[in-house]
């Protein structure tokens, strides 16, 4: 791959603890985003699955400084996110936009449709008149395939799907190249999910966007994504592209993961990966792999040492001693 | 009964405003061949031991417990507001010196205060007003802060992030007018407060002097005069408690369209 547009190199994010008390020190805080290396290429779509609760979401806010980060470097087009001042960071956020997971709490209950949608061209300093204004928004909504009419009403008018649209069209309004769409979809009914992820997919085609696609819907995301990162407890277990992923993962998690979603042909009978026990909390890591606890190839070394991401086949990384074709040994992908 | 207390404020505030039309007398105009006279077709109210016209005392009273009554309020709501938006959504050292200094005068009695300022300053108009607004500052920054501390990981205030607005239009475009309706809540009833601490102070005489009228000092007067004449005592007693009323049954109502939680 060449340069790419969004390079992440050792993400991590801890938030603090509560003080327990008066006298006592503060907790050794969670470790939402702990080591996290990703590369996003121009006009790609990376997808980013995992559990709730993994951190999939967080990792999505940092990297667009919704949250700041505690270590790491994030670098568009070699430019350093984690490190900007305010004024570059302002230039940044021209460049890259958010799509979120609640069409609902997203938007500002009181403001129309029309002020929703120019609001970052208004804080960009890109619209001049009232006028250009609802031109601007007018084609914006036609992009996103609502009516220019409906500029002025109020979100609560809206359906999900629809406001979903206008979520798409205040992220493409500055024109960014690249997009973290959290969970963009899960909140919707299913029939307007497809319809959501071809506006996506369009939207894509005509102006070369880069999508960061957080999601733990592995049918979508094997309609959408072009390279796939898997993430367990912070951390990246196993990355590479869509197809290395869901027909040869390496990873003994990225295979129970798998293993668990859903089958759309009933026929197709194959075993689950059940795993023992809950994801330890986040408070307290295990030592080693995170994934240890309830992998079934654990052995000693892996509470020793903790394994890094390592070329497994061709642009394939993952995170594990015994990380091999088909690590668990089970038929994959039904019969 | 809403309607009906909007209807006595309403009347309440205009005879405040129009004291001077309204009045039958001078308030000031003391006579010493009509003291603590009975109410009469001439004195409505009566009169109180120096001859002056009771119901002209109230009326203009009624201007000074109402100017303060609601001036200083809203003052502390201002503020307070801004005390309590600026702490919870930057949080850190700003949040944590806003919320001791909150906590500190919440802990702190106001009558005490009222008598600390009087006996520094003077006593007054202008004192009270300090007192009262440096009282209830505190409490609209806690519903201030509270409410802008839900707001600020709301995914729209994540949005306008995102889309790069400052800090400044964040916090007056989406987070105020949110935080808007618990404050205005809390005004009504403290207005109702105000009007009980004014004539508190004013009766403990920290409050407005003498010879001016306030329906504190009203009573703080005919206290002294009370088993000649009753009747000041009674009349400023009665428009405390009609205000206090109906100010308090408005900011239920108020209360009620705003937040939907108590909606029947």
């Amino acid at each position: 791959m060449s340069a790419p547009l969004l390079r992440v190199e050792g993400l991590g994010k801890t938030f603090a603890s509560r003080r327990r008390g008066l006298w006592l020190p503060a907790g050794p805080g969670v470790r939402a985003v702990d080591d996290l290396s990703l590369d996003i290429a121009a006009a790609s779509t990376t997808a980013l699955v995992g559990e709730s609760g993994c951190g999939k979401s967080t990792t999505g806010r940092l990297i667009l400084r919704l949250i700041e980060p505690s270590q790491g470097r994030i670098l568009f087009e070699g430019e350093d996110i984690a490190a900007a001042g305010p004024r570059q960071m302002k230039a940044l956020r021209r460049q890259m936009q958010i799509i979120f997971q609640d069409p609902f709490g997203s938007m500002s209950p009181r403001r129309s449709v029309a002020q929703i949608i120019a609001e970052p061209l208004e804080a960009q300093g890109m619209i001049g008149s009232a006028a250009q204004a609802r031109e601007v928004v007018a084609g914006l909504l036609e992009q996103v395939g609502l009516s220019p009419d409906h500029m002025h009403r109020l979100p609560r008018q809206f359906s999900g799907g629809q406001r979903q649209r206008i979520g798409i069209a205040r992220a493409i309004s500055v024109g960014p190249r690249f997009i973290v769409a959290d969970e963009p979809v899960s909140a919707l009914d299913v029939s307007v999910q497809a319809q959501i992820v071809n506006l996506l997919q369009d939207l894509q085609a005509q102006k070369r966007l880069a999508y960061l696609f957080i999601s733990h819907d592995l049918a979508i995301v094997r309609h959408i994504a072009e390279r796939v990162a898997v993430m367990y407890l912070g951390r990246v277990v196993e990355e590479g592209p869509k197809r290395a992923i869901f027909n040869a993962p390496q990873h003994p998690y990225t295979q129970a993961l798998l293993s668990a979603a859903p089958d759309a042909n009933p026929a197709a009978r194959r075993r689950r990966i059940i795993l023992a026990g809950d994801v330890p909390s986040p408070t307290s890591v295990p030592s080693g792999c995170g994934f240890r606890t309830r992998c079934p190839l654990a052995q000693a070394i892996c509470a020793e040492a903790r394994p890094v991401l390592r070329p497994v086949a061709e642009g394939q990384n993952a995170a594990c001693h015994f990380a091999a074709p088909n690590p668990i040994g089970v038929a994959l992908g039904g019969g | 009964m809403t309607l009906a207390s909007l209807v006595v404020l309403a009347a309440i505030v205009l005879i405040a405003v129009f004291a001077e039309q309204v009045a039958p007398y001078n308030p000031l105009a003391q006579s010493i061949l009509s003291v603590n006279q009975l109410p009469s077709a001439k004195h409505w109210l009566g009169t109180d031991q120096l001859g002056r016209d009771v119901l002209s005392r109230i009326i203009h009273g009624a201007r000074t417990s109402l100017l303060l009554g609601i001036s200083a309020p809203v003052l502390a709501a201002v503020i307070g507001t801004f005390l309590g938006l600026v702490g919870g959504y930057f949080g850190g050292w700003a949040d944590r010196i806003i919320g001791r200094i909150t906590d500190l005068l919440l802990a702190f009695p106001v009558l005490l205060l009222g008598i600390i300022v009087a006996a520094a300053l003077s006593s007054g108009f202008w004192s009270m007003l300090m007192v009262l607004t440096i009282a209830f500052a505190p409490r609209f920054a806690r519903i201030a802060r509270a409410s802008t501390l839900a707001l600020r990981q709301a995914p729209f205030v994540e949005a306008a992030i995102a889309a790069g607005l400052g800090h400044g239009v964040i916090l007056y475009r989406h987070i105020l007018p949110n935080i808007i309706g618990p404050v205005v809540v809390v005004l009504t009833l403290w207005i109702a407060t105000a009007i009980r601490l004014e004539a508190t102070l004013s009766f403990l005489g920290l409050g407005t002097r003498p010879p001016f009228a306030s329906w504190g000092n009203i009573i703080r007067d005919g206290l002294n005069a009370m088993f000649g004449s009753p009747w000041p005592i009674i009349a400023a007693g009665l428009a405390i408690s009609i205000t206090v009323l109906a100010l308090n049954m408005i900011g239920d109502a108020v209360r009620d369209v705003l937040d939907p939680e108590t909606r029947t």
